[in-house]
């Protein structure tokens, strides 16, 4: 092992290589262990590391000088490897000047048993110390024990991640950037096996290992590891830029996250991390929730906040570990922006202070870099990369070599390309993560009884009593009850479509207000239209608040905790005159629609594609099906209607009839055949209550569907067009530079920055909301199936209740009919 | 329905009997000439009266052929004909063209009207249930039914005709029937005035005003009980459509919850069909014993009706002529009184047989409600049960079906 990456590290960029190459194991650790619990940390710091290579490498392969940026960044690191030396040397020797081959062993140990045994991890933990201490100490004697450590590190990280979590997407991640980057050489067939199986990550990590170049399974990660390989040796040997910009690169690399790591850092990470690593890991396994504390504690600088940053935001948007995709991307960015650009202020501003020193460090450096190619340069390269991670880790090195080879070219392809892989994966989780919520589900119970008519005249109203039984720990009490008026709900729709929609967001629609029904109601008529009015409104009420209360998301609004809670909340008055209101929004909602129309989204993912087809066809059947089973309910109230007249015509037989016994059993057929229009309404009752009812409430939840296709598109639109805006400026920037004005490139050149960062950000939101977009539609899936599959069996349920009540009535008829002599 | 039909026929044939029976015991001069008639009878039909059946109806350009068939009473064979309904208007007119006494006061099984081809709203309102059944059946039953009420009737099936409708392989001549026909009609239109003719009799006062009152009702119950029906088939249909529909909802998809709700679609689609099924069953079980039932006492009570009226008119006539007699010249008296004598003789008869037959029509139209009654109750228990084991039957799957399902959905999380 040793032997052979002595070999392959040997070269000349030794001192530099050596320093670095500790800290990057350092950090690689630091990552994986943080990536273990939450995947912020690792990606942050890889990107950190990335993005700093990336600049470097940037400078390096592009035009302009790059000799600035490396003797800067030289000097820098090599003042800063020094002091990290020290430190990680003392550190190593601290921990454990223990054994390389405790290293190897322990990896070996975890090939073998793939097992998420708590003890492997500790393992792992202490050999990862071992490790750790080593490279550094053998990073000072030798490099190529480094690289083996390294690529020992890395694999056993990644094993640990994927024991300790299950989703494997999420230590694939860190695992690729870490080999996307430099260090890549440790392993890039581990990132592989990552995906597919923990075990094989074991395994070829070594393999790997020994053989970096040979076992290159991506075509990126084949270059990384040549360019590793031959790096050092050869630089020039490489043909593809890409060669060139490694060979320079490596040193750069090595220094920017080096110098990054190192200035700030290095302390904490040297005297903390051996123990923050340790206690990391074995926290993550026993319990992922304890691990912010233990990480908080021990890291003090770097892994304290990300954590506490990743621990937050999950639980804010209520990924918890089910969804690491989408968690990450996020965690993965703030800290991303932090060290990218300081000038974004993000959530994650305890990590920024923190880690400003890197971000300092990697910005000078990316400063450099970019400003030789040009000044506005950096921050694109930045915020592609920082979008490109956002969304995966296996984008990270595709955006990484994107973002080396051309530096600003073109990113948007990049960032499509990524975005497509990792959503399979997400959604997945996604459904776990609903299998969990609809657990939680029976927690939570509202019922609406009670219609009343407050007030008399066209003013009066219905009020509905609200009943919440509870044991959810968000709500004061564990029962509760309010009285709500229609327009409440109308404005708790409002609130929430306000709210959540942009994000989204299936926001489940109210039933209309109807003004015929209400106005019956109103006037006073206390006949059977009316009160059926009052309980269907009343029943889908209930269901809407049902609905409401189910989604996740919607359960957490305030609006909607006061809604169910509080005695008296203000007046919708938007909602008051919906009907005159609604007559508006709906002529927007229809010039929406037409822009929307023509708005043409050329879809990057073919899922939302089938799915908006899906919905409109579905919508069709629906409103067929809704059609169809009013009919049947008319038809089942003729039915009734008739069935009454038959019972009277029958009843005036009877009388009219001299033979008592047949008069008698006439009068009793008619008994019966008045129970049996009892029957008949019921049955048409429940018709429409079990059937007709439910898909007119999924007829207004398709709607919402569309609604949350439609803000997808938009926001996709915002996104287009920012792009469009950002090519245009940097065409003018283009004009300029070939004009020489300085004096107005600057300006160009902030236009850019600022329209970058629009981009990003629409970017972002995109595709967040597509996420969004893609859960939501496949709760609402799961839902209706759900929801239609109790609906029937109740339906099936009255439906042979009625059958067997039918029978009673036959059988009490017939020995009456048997009687007539 | 033919079985079951079975025995309500012979129920009724056999009243018949043994009315004809105690009728044979009464002495008056009707009798006597009866029971000659009676044993003619026996020697005149060659076919017993329950047997005869009219098995379908076949559908011959613009008018429909019907098939009877009647097994010959000295035993082995059978007698095939094909019949239009003109056949069955030429019978029904020998059979009132009939010579004897009081053969007016025979209550005539009544001849189901003739149908056309394309069911229109006013031939549903004048046929009734007959034109509801599916193929013709239920018309079909009522013809043969008319063919054993004639059978069966101890005056009407000596006549000769019926023999010949029954065995003769060519169709009787329409034309002479046709006329007659008209003749009749003319004849009923000049005495429609007579209708309101206070009787001498009381007991035919009274049969005439429940005779109304009745028809007035069964009409109503029939026309109620063929509106149920009606929205019975339209249910059925709607059910059909909604099935259908239900059908088109399915998708085919990969992912669990589409296949969840496809599934669900299939299973309501095939529970809403059972529904259709259902209501199908219903309505022509309806149609068929009650429905029928109804519409059979309906058209017996138009037809006594029209017995009271005949009987009505040859009173005014006879009150005529008993009133020319008292107001004839010495020169015309006799033959005045004979002619009195005649018809008062003849009033007599008529009001004979009339008792006879109106005791007669009362229990078998009791007989016959009852077993509609039993028939309907039955049948619809019968749907009904089967129906409510296939529901529940359903209701299991779907519920084995959601367990399935999150089943799949956990398997699919899981990989």
């Amino acid at each position: 092992m040793k032997m052979a990456t002595s070999s392959e590290r040997s070269p000349p960029p030794f001192p530099d290589s050596e320093d670095q190459e500790p800290d990057p194991e350092e950090l690689r650790d630091q990552d994986s262990d943080d990536g273990e619990d939450i995947f912020l940390d690792p990606d942050n710091l890889l990107e950190t590391k990335m993005a700093s290579p990336s600049a470097s490498d940037v400078p390096t392969k592009t035009r302009e000088p790059p000799s600035d940026l490396f003797s800067e960044s030289l000097i820098e690191t090599a003042s800063t490897a020094k002091h990290q030396r020290d430190h990680t040397e003392e550190a190593a020797r601290d921990i454990s000047v223990g054994s390389t081959n405790d290293v190897i062993d322990v990896s070996s140990v975890i090939a073998k048993s793939l097992k998420v045994d708590m003890e492997a991890v500790s393992d792992n933990a202490e050999a990862k110390s071992d490790i750790i201490s080593k490279p550094l100490i053998d990073t000072d004697n030798e490099p190529g024990t480094d690289l083996l450590k390294k690529t020992h590190n890395t694999s056993s990280v990644p094993v640990m991640d994927i024991f300790s979590e299950p989703p494997s997407e999420s230590i694939s991640a860190p695992v690729m950037d870490v080999f996307g980057e430099p260090q890549s050489k440790t392993s890039n067939s581990p990132v592989m096996d990552v995906f597919m199986e923990p075990g094989d990550t074991l395994s070829k990590p070594n393999s790997s290992n020994l053989e970096p170049s040979s076992s290159s399974l991506v075509d990126v990660l084949s270059e990384t590891s040549n360019i590793n390989i031959k790096e050092p040796p050869k630089p020039d040997v490489i043909i593809d830029p890409l060669a060139d910009l490694i060979s320079s690169a490596p040193v750069h690399e090595i220094k920017a996250p080096v110098v990054a790591v190192t200035k700030v850092p290095t302390k904490d990470l040297f005297d903390d991390e051996p123990s923050n690593l340790f206690t990391e890991p074995r926290s993550s396994k026993s319990a992922k929730h304890l691990q912010s504390s233990f990480l908080d504690e021990p890291d003090e600088d770097l892994f304290s906040e990300p954590l506490g940053d990743t621990l937050k935001k999950p639980q804010n948007e209520a990924f918890k570990e089910e969804l690491p995709p989408v968690a990450k991307p996020r965690n993965v960015r703030g800290p991303l922006n932090d060290n990218h650009s300081v000038d974004r202020t993000d959530i994650f501003t305890v990590e920024a202070v923190t880690t400003a020193p890197i971000a300092v460090n990697t910005v000078t450096v990316n400063a450099k870099a970019n400003g030789v190619q040009s000044d506005e340069e950096e921050p694109d390269i930045f915020a592609e990369a920082t979008v490109e991670l956002s969304l995966d880790s296996p984008r990270n090195d595709r955006k990484r070599k994107e973002a080396a080879k051309p530096p600003a070219s073109d990113p948007p392809p990049a960032v499509a390309v990524s975005t497509s892989k990792p959503q399979p994966p997400t959604l997945e989780e996604l459904e776990e993560e609903e299998e969990e919520e609809s657990g939680d589900r029976f927690e939570l119970n509202i019922s609406i009884t009670n219609p009343e008519k407050v007030g008399d005249g066209m003013n009066a109203y219905m009020a509905y009593k609200v009943s919440t039984q509870t044991t959810l720990p968000m709500f004061r009490c564990k029962t509760f009850t309010v009285r709500r008026r229609f327009s409440d709900f109308l404005g708790l729709y409002e609130k929430l479509l306000d709210k959540h929609a942009q994000n989204g967001y299936i926001v489940p629609p109210p039933p209309e207000k109807s003004i015929m029904g209400m106005t019956k109601v109103k006037v006073g008529k206390e006949d059977n239209s009316s009160a059926e009015f009052v309980e269907k409104r009343r029943a889908s009420l209930e269901r809407y608040l049902q609905r409401v209360v189910c989604h996740p998301s919607l359960l957490q609004d305030p609006d909607v905790r006061e809604f169910l809670e509080r005695d008296e909340i203000p007046r919708a008055h938007s909602t008051q005159a919906l009907s005159g209101a609604g007559f508006l929004k709906m002529i927007n909602r229809a010039t929406d629609a037409v822009s929307k129309m023509t708005i043409k989204m050329n879809e990057s993912d073919v899922w939302f594609e089938d799915k908006l087809l899906e919905v409109e066809a579905e919508e069709q059947q629906l409103r067929k099906l809704h059609m169809m089973v009013e009919s049947l309910v008319g038809h089942r109230k003729e039915l009734s209607v008739n069935t009454a007249g038959f019972a009277k015509s029958v009843a005036m037989l009877g009388s009219s009839e001299d033979n008592t016994a047949l008069s008698r059993a006439l009068s009793q057929l008619a008994e019966v055949e008045d129970k049996m229009e009892q029957l008949h309404q019921e049955q048409a009752a429940s018709d429409s209550f079990c059937f007709a009812e439910l898909l007119a409430d999924y007829i207004r939840l398709l709607g919402s569907v569309r609604a949350s296709f439609d803000q997808r598109m938009k926001t996709w639109q915002r996104w287009q067009d920012a792009q469009n805006m950002l090519q245009k400026k940097r065409e003018v920037e283009a004009k300029l530079l070939w004009a020489n004005k300085p004096d107005k490139l600057q300006q160009a050149k902030d236009d850019i920055t600022e329209w970058e960062a629009k981009v990003t950000e629409y970017e972002r939101d995109f595709d967040k909301v597509s996420t969004t977009v893609r859960k939501e539609v496949l709760r609402f899936e799961k839902e209706k199936a759900r929801d239609f599959k109790k609906q029937i069996i109740k339906y099936l349920e009255s439906l042979l209740q009625s059958q067997q009540q039918l029978i009673k009535y036959w059988e009490a008829f017939l020995p009456e009919a048997k009687a007539i002599a | 329905m033919k079985l079951c039909f079975g025995s309500s026929r012979k129920i009724i044939w056999s009243g018949r009997r043994d009315i004809s029976f105690t009728r044979g015991k009464q002495p008056p001069m009707a009798v006597q000439s009866k029971s000659e008639q009676e044993e003619d009878r026996e020697g005149l039909l060659s076919v017993s009266s329950h047997t005869i059946h009219v098995t379908e109806a076949v559908r011959d350009g613009d008018g429909l052929t019907f098939i009877v068939i009647s097994q010959k009473l000295s035993g082995s064979g059978e007698y095939h004909v094909a019949r239009t309904h003109e056949d069955f208007e030429w019978l029904h007119q020998c059979l009132f063209n009939q010579e004897g006494p009081g053969i007016l006061g025979v209550i005539f099984p009544p001849l189901p009207a003739k149908p056309s081809l394309n069911t229109s709203t006013k031939d549903l309102k004048q046929l009734g249930f007959l034109v509801m059944g599916k193929d013709w059946h239920t018309y079909c039953l009522a013809l043969e039914t008319y063919l054993q009420q004639v059978a069966a009737h101890t005056r009407l099936s000596k006549n000769k005709c019926l023999e010949q409708f029954l065995t003769s392989s060519e169709a009787p001549g329409c034309q002479r029937v046709k006329k007659s026909l008209f003749n009749r009609l003319s004849q009923a239109m000049d005495g429609l005035r007579k209708e309101g003719h206070k009787d001498v009799d009381g007991f035919f006062q009274s049969e005439r005003d429940t005779n109304f009152t009745h028809i007035g009702y069964s009409k109503i119950a029939t026309e109620r009980f063929m509106d149920v029906v009606l929205t019975e088939q339209k249910m059925s249909v709607a059910c059909g459509h909604l099935s259908t529909c239900l059908h088109l909802c399915i998708e085919q998809k990969d992912d669990t919850a589409s296949l969840a709700f496809t599934k669900i679609c299939v299973k309501l689609s095939e529970v809403i069909d059972l529904m259709k099924k259902n209501f199908e069953s219903v309505a022509e079980k309806d149609l068929s014993s009650l429905g029928f039932g109804l519409d059979l006492q309906t058209r017996y009570q138009e037809a006594e009706k029209e017995m009271l009226y005949r009987r009505t008119c040859k009173l005014v006539e006879m009150e005529a002529a008993s009133r020319n007699a008292e107001r004839a010249k010495p020169v015309k008296k006799a033959a005045m009184d004979a002619l009195k004598v005649k018809s008062e003789k003849e009033f007599a008869a008529i009001s004979a047989v009339a008792k006879q037959e109106i005791a007669w029509f009362h229990a078998v139209r009791v007989k016959l409600l009852r077993q509609a009654l039993i028939l309907w109750c039955e049948k619809q228990l019968e749907v009904a049960r089967d129906a409510s084991t296939r529901y529940s039957q359903h209701l299991e799957a779907f519920k084995t079906l959601g367990g399935l399902t999150l089943q799949d959905s956990h398997v699919a999380s899981e990989n």
